[in-house]
């Protein structure tokens, strides 16, 4: 290999005398000796890690101008005399090449390939709710939910069934943030109304009946009579419906089996059975009656596949009867827990997990115990403004329910109707089922906002 | 990184055990670089430069090893840098997500200048208090409306002088990009945008100017990936790429699922070529409406799309609160470490300066809530002892409804923590609003001699509620 050396104040002698100003100001101390090698390499990061961006620029500089002087170089600077401390076998082979920064003429040609996810081998329980008069219930259609193959809006495999929003009714008026409260102030008294007015103004696709005046620190409203209400609801609409409970462990079991004889045969989703009260009760009647089971465990997976098996095989639930409640927290208040619980979930069930291919319930109201979705101001008196709370809240509500819309819920509990117009629109636009001629956002820069 | 076991990243350090790290083996640090909660750096010999010779190769190879799955770019500079990408999963659960993407809100060259720096300010200072942090606005894109050089460069300046957040420079003009980068590349920011058109001239100046640029194509990933990957053949590989966000209708479906398939791409496929940080732009959403409301709403809606789905970076309009801070917390609680702890440890903890006069409250061991009370104590400089009762990281609504709580438990809580109610000058806590249910059962417990008082239910009317109910009311013995 030829060697030729070059003395680096020789050379910025004769750079300076050049005029090449790139150099000025960069004081070379001592003689430094630079061998340059024929062979392959240039200046690389490694020999800027070791003498300093100052002396790589001093290199780049000097190569360019030793070839110009017609030294041989398509070389490796080799540094000797600066320290003995590189090992120059080792920079050799670490040292990348950089190429002279160079424009092409014309683009590279590429094609984008991406696959599916294989893994994904398994189909979600599809769910029906409801029934009509032909099928032994009383509603004017019915709705299916579930039979997912991929997660929520993926292009691996299209949602059979779009995401569905049952709106809450009380059996006795509640206390609720002036955000929802100023929607239903006048049915507040009267279920019936109230259910009438979720489906006929803001478009609920299901009425859920809480009947929490049966809890014994409320009223203590007995199984009898509360159900009352539930036959109130059935008359008033003909959606599908969902009935709930005071969220007492003892009281709900008589409450919920008593609601599932009232509705017999109209597909109901009965809310919940749980693994602190008598699951198989409230299993066993759902399955006598024709209704649907909701199965709700409290952000645990396990849990969750536990609860399950019990009531598909203790409680003789059938398969196509159970909807899966693993929990809501909402955001700003544990979201992360709920939503990765319920990703996990699809996720396993798409794999195979048949204990977890359920369709999915989010009780999407939580987010209204968000200080954030309700409160008038900030607690925090540093915190920056906190806005109107009239429109924070409904997109609390929004942005908790829609993010475990992607996490795979497929049927939301809400009572903001605005909430519920916004969920239905961003979910059915993912599914491609909203059709919106898309404006052109290609110079979105210059756009006058 | 894909790697996954520590063994396999053994082979590549020193094995001397010399405890330089910190670790004492070298296989601890290999665990701690598979748990990314050590950095390479770390391991000093592995840098030394007399040792190269031994260690060059191993070093080079150990970095591909732990290079991220969607490669990592910074923007910024000192304390103000910011990471963008680095991502090595799919799904959040696998591990976590690691640099959440930077809300860069938008100001452009056509406001007059008193609005300008109003609204760079409010940028700026936005802040929220969450679990025991406060959450802040990133960046400013800066976006060319008049098209003219100068006026961006006089925009440009105007932000610099109100913020050192890092920038992004919005021009699909090379001449106005050029104007912008001649005040601002010191600080690094973002370039916006190369395109099929400009991509020349882009390119060069991102090569003088020694800045990340942003590759743009909408709804076409062939051609993004064309001109990513004549980027990365010039040697510029501080790419973001932004492949189109629509705001609405059947191009909105398709724009997520193109952020899917980057992501699935770059994660699950390994396709080095191609696995740049993605950029989603939810500003868009006001070319759908010219309502306020709805534009924010919606706005808001796009972003939480691409927050879950694979953005790592986004530009953002609605400075509404109702639109930042939702969007702010979904970002925080998408992007939380679900490896790290969610609990506080039990026992007594003081707020501000109490004395035996001051009020005792109680709440669960569930860092947020913890950290909520806490705050809402000091920041309205309560004075005050807080018990966390261990409910296992369980928050107040579920632990009562799941027994983690309950009146014996709280009793055992505070006589473990040493509360001698006969000191107090009240013989007296305070019960979170939802464990109103406990009041009766917890004044027998203590025989009628302490008083449950019953708090609001959420911590925040703590000060109200002191205004009326505060000190407690004992009938003469
Ligand atoms: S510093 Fe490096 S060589 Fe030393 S113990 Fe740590 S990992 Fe091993």
């Amino acid at each position: 290999m030829g060697e030729k050396k070059i003395k680096l104040s020789d050379l910025n002698k004769q750079l300076a005398d050049m005029g090449v100003k790139s150099l000025e100001g960069i004081k070379i101390e001592g003689d430094i000796e630079l061998e340059i090698e024929t062979g392959a390499g240039g200046v690389g990061p490694l020999f800027a890690y070791y003498f300093g961006a100052e002396v790589a620029k001093v290199a780049v500089q000097l190569v360019n101008m030793a070839k110009a002087f017609g030294y041989p170089i398509d070389s490796l600077l080799q540094p000797v005399a600066v320290a003995g401390a590189i090992a120059p076998a080792e920079i050799k082979a670490a040292a990348p090449e950089i190429p002279a920064f160079k424009i092409p003429d014309t683009l590279a040609k590429a094609k984008f390939e991406v696959g599916t996810d294989a893994t994904w081998k398994h189909q979600i329980q599809e769910v029906q709710l409801g029934a009509t008069k032909a099928e032994g219930g009383s509603r004017g259609h019915v709705i299916k939910i579930g039979g997912e193959k991929a997660m929520p809006f993926f292009y691996d495999a299209a949602m059979p069934n779009r995401p569905v929003v049952t709106m809450d009714v009380f059996d006795m008026p509640i206390g609720m943030a002036k955000a929802v409260k100023m929607h239903y102030e006048e049915v507040m008294n009267d279920p019936a109304e109230w259910a009438k007015k979720c489906v006929n103004e803001f478009g609920a696709d299901m009425i859920t009946t809480h009947l929490i005046s049966t809890d014994p620190l409320i009223k203590d409203t007995s199984a009898k009579e509360a159900v009352k209400v539930v036959e109130d609801v059935l008359q008033a609409v003909d959606v599908p419906i969902c009935i709930g409970g005071s969220g007492n462990p003892e009281k709900d079991v008589e409450v919920l089996t008593r609601a599932s004889e009232t509705a017999q045969g109209e597909r109901a989703l009965i809310a919940s059975a749980s693994l602190n009260l008598d699951w198989e009760a409230i299993g066993r009647s759902c399955a006598e009656n024709n209704n649907v089971c909701l199965s709700w465990t409290q952000l645990e997976i396990n849990a969750q596949k536990e609860l399950d098996r019990k009531l598909i095989k203790v409680a003789g639930v059938p398969r196509d009867s159970i909807v899966i409640d693993p929990t809501t927290a909402a955001l700003a208040y544990g979201l992360d827990f709920a939503y990765s619980n319920m990703e996990r979930i699809r996720i396993g069930a798409l794999k195979g997990d048949q204990e977890l291919a359920f369709p999915m319930s989010s009780g999407t109201t939580n987010a209204w115990g968000v200080r954030e979705a309700w409160m008038i101001g900030s607690p925090n008196k540093e915190d920056s403004d906190w806005g109107d709370r009239m429109l924070r809240g409904p997109i609390w509500e929004i942005l908790t329910g829609f993010s475990l819309a992607m996490a795979g819920v497929d049927i939301f509990m809400m009572m903001n109707p605005i909430a519920v117009a916004y969920l239905q629109e961003i979910t059915q636009s993912l599914m491609g089922l909203i059709e919106a001629k898309t404006p052109d956002t290609t110079n979105w820069i210059t756009t006058e906002a | 990184m894909k790697e996954s076991s520590p063994l396999n990243l053994y082979k590549f350090l020193p094995k001397t055990n010399c405890g330089e790290c910190g670790d004492e083996t070298c296989m601890a640090f290999a665990a701690g670089l598979i748990a990314r909660e050590r950095t390479i750096d770390e391991c000093k010999p592995l840098f030394d430069p007399e040792k190269q010779k031994k260690y060059g190769k191993k070093l080079a190879q150990l970095k591909e090893v732990l290079a991220p799955e969607v490669s990592l770019i910074y923007l910024g500079t000192g304390d103000q840098q910011i990471k963008v990408g680095g991502e090595d999963v799919m799904y959040r659960h696998q591990m976590t997500y690691f640099n959440k993407p930077p809300f860069a809100y938008d100001v452009t060259d056509a406001m007059d200048e008193a609005d300008l720096v109003e609204r760079v300010k409010l940028i700026h200072s936005w802040k929220k208090f969450y679990i025991g942090n406060w959450e802040n606005v990133e960046m400013v894109a800066v976006r060319s409306v008049t098209g003219d050089p100068d006026k961006f460069a006089k925009c440009v300046k105007k932000v610099m002088e109100n913020t050192d957040k890092p920038l992004i420079l919005c021009s699909f003009d090379p001449k106005v990009l050029k104007a912008g980068l001649e005040l601002a590349a010191e600080k690094r920011p973002l370039i916006y945008a190369a395109n099929k058109d400009n991509w020349k001239e882009v390119a060069q100046l991102a090569y003088d100017y020694k800045v990340p640029v942003t590759l743009s194509s909408p709804f076409d990933l062939d051609g993004l990936k064309s001109l990513a990957i004549t980027f990365r053949e010039m040697g510029l590989k501080d790419l973001v790429l932004d492949p189109g966000t629509a705001p609405n209708g059947e191009k909105l479906q398709e724009s997520l699922q193109n952020f899917i398939k980057l992501r699935r791409a770059a994660v699950d496929e390994g396709q080095k070529d191609f696995n740049y940080p993605v950029m989603s732009i939810p500003l868009n959403a006001w070319f759908t409406t010219d309502d306020p409301v709805r534009g924010a709403y919606w706005e808001s809606v796009l972003s939480a799309t691409f927050v879950i789905r694979g953005a790592d970076i986004m530009i953002r309009h609605s400075m509404e609160p109702h639109s930042v801070m939702p969007d702010m917390h979904l970002r925080f609680n998408i992007y939380t470490d679900p490896r790290s702890p969610v609990k506080v440890k039990p026992g007594l903890n003081k707020v501000g300066k109490p004395d035996e006069t001051s009020p005792i409250y109680l709440t669960t061991n569930f860092a947020l809530t913890y950290y909520t009370v806490e705050s809402d104590l000091g920041s309205n400089e309560i004075d005050s002892y807080l018990l966390a009762v261990d409910t296992d990281g369980i928050g107040v609504q579920a632990s009562v409804a799941g027994g983690q709580i309950t009146p014996s438990k709280i009793k055992d809580s505070f006589a473990e923590a040493g509360v001698d109610f006969e000191k107090t000058s009240h013989r007296s806590f305070i019960l979170p609003g939802m464990c109103a249910r406990f009041s009766g059962e917890l004044d027998e417990l203590y025989k009628y001699k302490v008083k449950a008082l019953v708090g609001p239910e959420d911590s925040g009317r703590i000060p109200g509620w002191m205004k009326t109910q505060w000190p407690p009311k004992w009938e003469e013995e």
